[in-house]
């Protein structure tokens, strides 16, 4: 508003200072960021490979055609969704509830927000070592206490094909909770508190002030948080690696674990790309089906 | 007021329910610490206690001599101060035309910033590695943080552009009046406002810097070059089998950086990110 205003009055020379302002950051970004990108759409259309000496060459849908013979991918692709919907859910089942009791005057919810700041300051490596200290089957705390409880000799958490992934997503769970607490409490906060006291004073129990009147106000903020969480985990790579590696047998390799393998041990460029694009596509169609639903709310 | 019920029984559930929460989000941080100062044979008991009964620093000096932790985060320090300061100096500029310009470019900008969220990295990552080696930058801090710099621009500018359209504009237009011209009003009136706003993005963009993985994973290949992350991770060993002790103390101490500086901003980042997409 302010630049249209002072263009109108100082000319052109508004223009070219904006311009100015804008190189230093659209350069980098353009040469590091858009056009690396373009360039990975490109390379999933090239034989290119680590290490080759003969030139790399187009070879059109080749590697998508191999793709989608290619069973471990479409099972790390299952896996990632599974991984993906698994973490979301609870994590904003949990942060909901959270944000519920924050936003009330308890006594110790200081506490709870001091301590949600941990997983989120932490790096990610950090939060997968310490959780595979927990796990851990002889040393760790959760097998103590499955044992102290009387519940058997405890598991061995993150190496059993059966717990692997439930062990993963619990610690995705934990690591994301605190963003997902805080936009949802920023949501709660800016909800008005006379229509809960009008709602109470109109014989409204709970679970209906939260459906006539909590939801509707921070709707918005969660439909977001929800799918930027979905892509986010979809995408997510430290945890896990450092969690079990993928395995065991690949029952946790997710889609970036699985493309990192084959571009960065097994030197297929190409390959690895055409996996990249593939999910893009699918992270696109996410986001279509997210838009769709928003705009689709916006009507009632 | 109370959403969630006002009866007593009420309030005591509500009790229950943040001690749970109170609980599982310390536990697993608690027991982190608790295993850094055990002593390896209690460690290798079979009945591990909370509270290390003769508690030691060897593991922190155990680490230290296994791994070189200390250039690790040095190498750390020097990518994220890099990336941090150089990302807002070019954000802070941008982030200023996208919030008080509204035209094409700062319309496919915003785009650009949502959508970069959605990006897998594995595809970025490639050409990346590949254009890197070209320029044989493969392996060296300064790769790295050219990579960190872009990495973290679309939050910088997401966080940036929250601040800047919390400077009232009547400000400006005050300054414009009184003859100023646009960069002395944005150097004089604005930027001194956007202080504290620049501040928390820079140290958010250390923080994630700090805490960055894949990225330093790929590029960086010699241990002496290695950040904090990946110098982490060659505590567990090729089989998985781990020295639990020190890769405790190791863990514990890399966390400590990002904890203090995060708790400082972390009213600011909140704030920042909520200005950004409630005004957006």
């Amino acid at each position: 508003m302010t630049l249209a205003t002072a263009t109108a009055r100082t000319g052109k020379r508004t223009d070219h200072g904006a311009w100015f302002l804008v190189l230093p950051a659209l350069i980098p970004i353009l040469v590091l960021s858009v056009g690396p990108l373009l360039y990975g759409i490109a390379l999933a259309f090239t034989d290119s490979q680590a290490g080759r000496t003969e030139p790399t060459e187009w070879i059109g849908t080749l590697n998508f055609r191999d793709l989608l013979h290619d069973t471990l991918f479409w099972e790390s692709f299952r896996i990632g969704l599974l991984w993906a919907v698994g973490v979301t859910v609870p994590q904003f089942l949990l942060a909901l509830g959270l944000a519920l009791l924050l936003n009330q005057q308890l006594r110790m919810r200081w506490l709870a927000r001091a301590l949600a700041i941990i997983p989120w300051a932490m790096p990610e490596v950090v939060v997968g070592i310490m959780w595979r200290l927990v796990y851990n089957p002889d040393a760790g705390i959760l097998n103590e206490t499955v044992r102290d409880l009387g519940l058997g000799d405890g598991r061995d958490w993150l190496t059993g094909l059966a717990t692997a992934l439930p062990a993963v997503i619990a610690v995705g769970v934990w690591a994301g909770m605190p963003q997902t607490t805080v936009a949802l409490l920023a949501g709660l906060q800016n909800t008005p508190h006379e229509l809960h006291e009008a709602a109470a004073l109109d014989g409204a129990g709970a679970w209906r002030r939260f459906r006539t009147v909590t939801w509707p106000a921070i709707r918005p903020i969660a439909l977001a948080v929800t799918a930027l969480n979905l892509i986010w985990n979809f995408n997510s790579f430290a945890l896990v690696y450092v969690l079990t590696g993928g395995g065991p047998g690949g029952r946790t390799r997710l889609p970036m674990l699985f493309a990192y393998e084959e571009a960065f041990r097994y030197g297929q460029f190409g390959y690895a790309a055409a996996m990249g694009c593939v999910m893009v596509a699918v992270i696109s169609v996410m986001l279509a089906v997210f838009l769709a639903g928003r705009l689709k709310g916006g009507d009632q | 007021m109370a959403a969630l019920g006002t009866g007593r029984s009420a309030r005591a559930g509500q009790y229950v329910a943040l001690l749970c929460y109170v609980v599982f989000l310390a536990f697993p941080f608690l027991w982190l610490i608790s295993t850094a100062f055990k002593p390896a044979r209690e460690l290798a008991s079979l009945h591990p206690t909370w509270i290390p009964e003769n508690a030691t620093l060897d593991n922190f000096r155990q680490a230290f001599d296994e791994q070189p932790l200390l250039q690790a985060a040095g190498n750390s320090l020097v990518a994220a101060l890099a990336a941090a300061l150089i990302a807002v100096v070019i954000a802070t500029p941008m982030a200023y035309v996208m919030a008080r310009n509204r035209n094409r470019l700062t319309a496919a900008s915003t785009g650009w910033v949502v959508v970069s969220q959605a990006f897998p990295f594995v595809l970025v990552i490639i050409p990346l590695f590949l254009i890197l080696k070209n320029l044989h930058l493969i392996n060296t801090l300064f790769g790295l943080v050219m990579v960190y710099v872009v990495w973290s621009l679309p939050f910088a500018l997401w966080m940036l552009v929250g601040y800047v359209r919390a400077v009232p504009l009547e400000l400006e237009e005050a300054a414009a009046v009184d003859g100023a011209g646009r960069l002395r009003t944005l150097i004089s009136v604005t930027a001194p406002l956007l202080a504290p706003g620049i501040v928390a993005t820079a140290l958010f963009a250390f923080i994630t810097a700090w805490n960055e993985f894949f990225f330093a994973l790929v590029l960086l290949k010699t241990p002496e070059k290695q950040t904090l992350p990946v110098v982490l991770t060659h505590f567990l060993g090729a089989e998985g089998v781990a020295d639990l002790g020190p890769l405790a103390a190791a863990a514990f101490l890399a966390t400590l950086p990002s904890l203090v500086v995060f708790a400082v901003i972390q009213k600011r980042i909140t704030g920042g990110m909520l200005a950004g997409a409630v005004k957006s």
